[in-house]
């Protein structure tokens, strides 16, 4: 069961959402942080759209993902017009581009950012931007279970680790992704808390290139 | 592609900069390159990616329009999907060959003399990307750089005073940097090199054909 709620605040509106797979119980909580639970409901949703062409799977993705492109990429330098064109666009990306996610590598957000950043390339910036060879998965191969939910978890610690760092360390990172940074600051960006997740990629990296062999 | 015993990986300043997308063409072409070729330094790009995720999650949303997912489908419905075919093999790694537009063995080198040729791949303003073939044994002329090179091996090997480089591997060279490369014996050397200033040769020779070269 899924549920998606928008309380209007004073000031603020608040999504929340409450996933509950064995059973039809419909709980409701004031803020709800996007949780471990909520990321494999986004990488499974993904899944949907790949495998079943599933519209209203798409467009629980497209409310929660298309707002926070276009923010994206208003925050790039993009005008409204631009970034409301461009994140449809973005959208349209991860409905053709579904079958290349591999949740155990990336959360959604992560694969729907890195769509966001090389539109930001292409329309922005206007440069072409050459990619690493995709890893083409045999039409049999699934990442276990196992492996996905290490990586939203690390995922999750991340996002966590990211709030924790010090305020200007964190606004310096921030700056970064959102493009606000010249080379010679982005160098002087040291100490990400990336260790553990790098090596859950590693993993997930040789589980794959063995089952390509 | 085949899988080498890769010593020298990117730099996290260069991978940070590929991550966000603020690298230009011509290096961003040296990293895609590299990382289809190493395991390590494509887990490092996406654990730097997986930040860039936690920074996009954490954006105040902005509103949409009310036709915006309507509008999606139907971009949705006038382009076809992607289809599922790996592209054809050309001995190069993807990215690359890309740029090359052919095989390995059918690129129209330019020679720049002492045996050496270019291809060059990517001539924009500020930054240029070209491969180089030196041939075994061959020296490439002493130069130093006003800015960054990167130097990505793909076949052979060369060394210099710094070390020794093969298939796979990246050498990193700035301003401070003068070096003589050499073709190790036995097989040619092909690389690609990105930089983003004129290379300065140190014999005069060199400079004086440096403007015809376009090195």
């Amino acid at each position: 069961m899924l549920l998606e709620t928008k309380i209007r605040g004073s000031d603020h509106s608040i999504n929340f959402r409450v996933y509950d797979i064995d059973s039809e119980k419909i709980e409701s909580k004031k803020n709800v942080s996007v949780d471990s639970t909520n990321k494999q409901l986004w990488a499974e949703l993904i899944k949907k759209v790949e495998s079943l062409k599933d519209t209203s799977a798409f467009e629980e993705l497209f409310n929660h993902f298309a707002p926070r492109v276009k923010a994206f990429l208003i925050k790039s330098g993009a005008d409204h017009q631009m970034a409301e064109e461009c994140s449809q666009e973005v959208m349209a990306t991860v409905w053709r581009k579904a079958h290349l996610f591999d949740p155990s590598r990336a959360s959604a957000s992560t694969w729907i950012f890195t769509i966001a950043r090389n539109k930001k390339i292409d329309a922005i910036r206007k440069q072409n931007r050459p990619e690493p060879e995709q890893l083409y998965q045999d039409q049999d191969y699934e990442p276990d279970q196992e492996t996905i939910v290490e990586l939203q978890q690390e995922t999750e610690r991340l996002t966590s680790a990211l709030e924790e760092l010090p305020e200007k360390q964190r606004v310096l990172v921030e700056k970064a992704y959102l493009g606000e940074l010249s080379h010679s600051e982005i160098a002087e960006i040291t100490g990400l808390p990336l260790g553990t997740i790098k090596s859950r990629i590693r993993l997930a990296l040789e589980k794959l290139r063995h089952s390509m062999m | 592609m085949k899988k080498h015993d890769i010593k020298h990986h990117l730099s996290k300043d260069l991978l940070l900069a590929y991550s966000t997308g603020q690298l230009e063409e011509g290096f961003s072409l040296a990293i895609a390159t590299h990382i289809s070729m190493c395991d390590q330094c494509r887990a490092e790009l996406e654990s730097l990616e997986a930040m860039g995720g936690a920074v996009f999650e954490n954006l105040e949303p902005n509103e949409i329009d009310v036709d915006a997912f309507a509008k999606t489908l139907a971009l949705i419905d006038q382009t076809p999907e992607q289809a599922k075919v790996k592209p054809k093999a050309t001995g190069l790694p993807e990215p690359l060959a890309d740029y090359v537009g052919c095989d390995l063995d059918d690129i129209d080198w330019r020679p720049i003399g002492m045996g050496v040729k270019q291809k060059i791949l990517v001539n924009s303003e500020k930054v240029s990307a070209r491969l180089l073939y030196i041939p075994a044994g061959t020296a490439v002329p002493e130069h130093s750089h006003k800015g960054r090179e990167v130097t990505l091996v793909l076949k052979g090997a060369f060394k210099d005073e710094i070390d020794y480089f093969g298939p796979g591997d990246i050498e990193l060279a700035d301003g401070d940097t003068h070096h003589t490369p050499v073709a190790s014996e036995g097989e040619d050397c092909i690389c690609l090199a990105v930089t983003d200033a004129p290379l300065k040769f140190n014999k005069l020779i060199h400079k004086i054909a440096q403007p015809f070269l376009k090195i």
